[in-house]
């Protein structure tokens, strides 16, 4: 193995009398700082938009972009009639490495559907974001692509997310009302069954 | 005898105003053009009834805070001289304004009034005093808290600036050798002449090396980076780490005040003050011939502007050099001191002196 001697940087004269180092380093930052400021100041009358002027991201009102397959907050995807795809087959929660997942199936009127979830519930405190369930049913029921990230609750029941929330990404806690026709278990009304298939459904 | 009075406390009341208004809107420059330097955006949340006005209100929002904040004073500390520090190194970052021109003579009537808060002949020896005794709130501060590194930091500070208080001394002899006064509003008066009838004789031309050493001493005496080893806010904890709220306030206010004071300073000496190239005290005279007078008020309104604009100017430069130098180690800061400037402040001195008696008094 050839051995390479690295010298030590000698500081040349103009370099060690300083002052033009300087010089060097300011011509940097102001560099930096009048480009900035002009593509701030032309951001402002909608010139140059497609020129970034930093590199912030201002996190609540942007947000970063995310891949296509990046694994954010569950959600249940609907049939055409506004219920759950779930056939409550049970795979997600036998698969689910934290057993975060509660179903609780019961027939379906419809004899060309086995069964449908009277009550989801997934444990988001528990909830290690493996992505199984997405990739174990059978019927494209569950996904995680709603892009929430901020999760946070105050308590760990708050963390439960039941099948109001799970069927609609827009719903935040306290979710006041149910506006889910079909029969489920309705947390919101201490569990009790709430809804029937006659109602009408849009 | 009362108007003098009068007119003496409102002078004074123009320049702490501007000087503190100044001192507070530095916490917006510094946030703001840091960030754009390092291509961030900078404090930008703060509003008021959803008027973020580019992130000003974030300084009055910092006052708030500082106000409502819990003061601590460490349990051993010595409460009396903990309590007095940060009003020490206010006072004397304020009271040394009272020296700096920042304006010729305002005829109102056949009232003269000199644009100076203090007509005191040798306001640079002021300056100085005043700019020295401000270490002493450093250095109660760190022995006031019974904090091992607030000592440290105090003792850093007090090394620093005594080192660096010589070669700003000697630098600016200098200066008072070529215009053979003490009296900063004199010395600006001297700056108005012309060498050759064109080039205005301003500190910066008679004395370009003083002007560095100058620059880099004062520099060191704000306690600012490249020489803030007093402060080294999170990393070596300087002479405040035992102050909370406003006392923390103050001592980061006396910070932007000696900026200022320094600014304000280098304007005077090396740039000319309140002159204005080819402005005498009855209108502009050009080089080339051309004369356009203006009236007193006018002269002395153009003057104050010309000085406030060259020290914001060099506020912005400090600021920028803030955020490009990274900080020296100890020993390079104490060698810089003793073995780079001090000797090539001794020699400038003696070089103009030779000077001097060769070309006699610069005009």
């Amino acid at each position: 193995m050839a051995v390479r001697v690295v010298r030590r940087h000698e500081l040349t004269f103009w370099e060690k009398i300083y002052i033009p180092q300087i010089l060097c380093g300011l011509k940097i930052t102001f560099t930096h700082f009048f480009r900035n400021l002009f593509l701030h100041t032309a951001h402002l009358v909608g010139r140059f938009k497609n020129v970034p002027a930093s590199v912030t991201i201002q996190y609540p009102e942007e947000l970063r972009p995310l891949m296509s397959r990046f694994r954010s907050r569950h959600r249940l995807t609907l049939r055409e009639d506004h219920t759950p795809r779930c056939v409550g087959c049970m795979l997600c929660e036998t698969v689910c490495p934290a057993k975060c997942i509660t179903i609780v199936p019961a027939e379906h009127p419809d004899p060309n559907i086995e069964k449908y979830p009277i009550r989801f519930d997934i444990d988001l405190g528990v909830c290690v974001y493996c992505g199984y369930c997405v990739e174990v049913c059978p019927e494209d029921a569950i996904r995680m692509d709603t892009g929430i990230l901020d999760v946070a609750a105050y308590s760990r029941e708050a963390m439960r997310l039941d099948i109001h929330e799970l069927m609609d990404p827009g719903l935040r806690k306290p979710v006041s009302r149910c506006n889910l026709k079909f029969p489920h278990k309705c947390g919101l009304n201490g569990g009790e069954m709430k809804g029937s298939w006659d109602a009408p459904r849009p | 005898m009362m108007e003098a009075l009068v007119i003496k406390l409102v002078l004074a009341g123009i320049v702490f105003f501007a000087a503190l208004n100044l001192a507070g809107f530095h916490t917006w420059v510094e946030r703001k053009q840091s960030a754009l330097i390092q291509d961030r955006i900078g404090a930008n949340r703060a509003d008021i009834f959803g008027f973020r006005l580019l992130g000003t209100l974030h300084g009055v929002a910092d006052v708030i805070k500082m106000f409502t904040k819990e003061d601590i004073v460490p349990a051993g500390a010595n409460k009396t001289l903990h309590t007095l520090a940060p009003f020490f190194s206010v006072f004397f970052a304020l009271v040394a304004f009272a020296g700096i021109p920042f304006g010729d003579r305002l005829i109102l009537g056949d009232r003269v009034i000199e644009l100076q808060i203090a007509k005191i002949d040798a306001a640079l020896l002021y300056i100085f005093a005043m700019l020295s005794l401000e270490a002493y709130g450093v250095i109660l501060a760190g022995f006031a808290s019974r904090n091992n590194y607030a000592i440290l930091g105090g003792i850093r500070a007090t090394a620093q600036l005594i080192s660096y208080e010589i070669a700003l001394g000697m630098s600016v002899l200098g200066v008072v050798m070529v215009y053979g006064t003490m009296d900063l509003a004199e010395v600006v008066r001297a700056q108005g002449r012309m060498i050759g009838g064109w080039l205005p004789l301003w500190g910066i031309v008679t004395q370009p090396v003083a002007f560095f050493i100058f620059v880099t001493a004062a520099l060191a005496e704000t306690k600012r980076l490249p020489f803030d080893l007093p402060e080294g806010e999170s990393e070596i904890i300087g002479y405040f780490v035992e102050y909370s709220g406003m006392k923390f306030g103050m001592f980061f206010l006396t910070d932007f005040l000696e900026t200022i004071v320094v600014a304000s300073l280098s304007t005077t000496l090396f740039f000319g003050g309140w002159q204005i190239p080819y402005l005498m005290p009855d209108g502009f005279h050009f080089p080339w011939g051309g004369v356009l007078l203006v009236p007193n008020p006018i002269y002395v309104l153009l003057g104050v502007a010309s000085f406030s604009i060259k020290g914001l100017i060099f506020c912005f430069v400090f600021m920028q050099l803030r955020w490009t130098l990274p900080r020296f180690r100890y020993d390079q800061l104490m060698s810089l001191g003793w073995k780079g400037l001090f000797p090539i402040a001794v020699v400038n001195v003696v070089v103009t002196a030779v000077a001097l008696v060769f070309f006699g008094k610069a005009s």
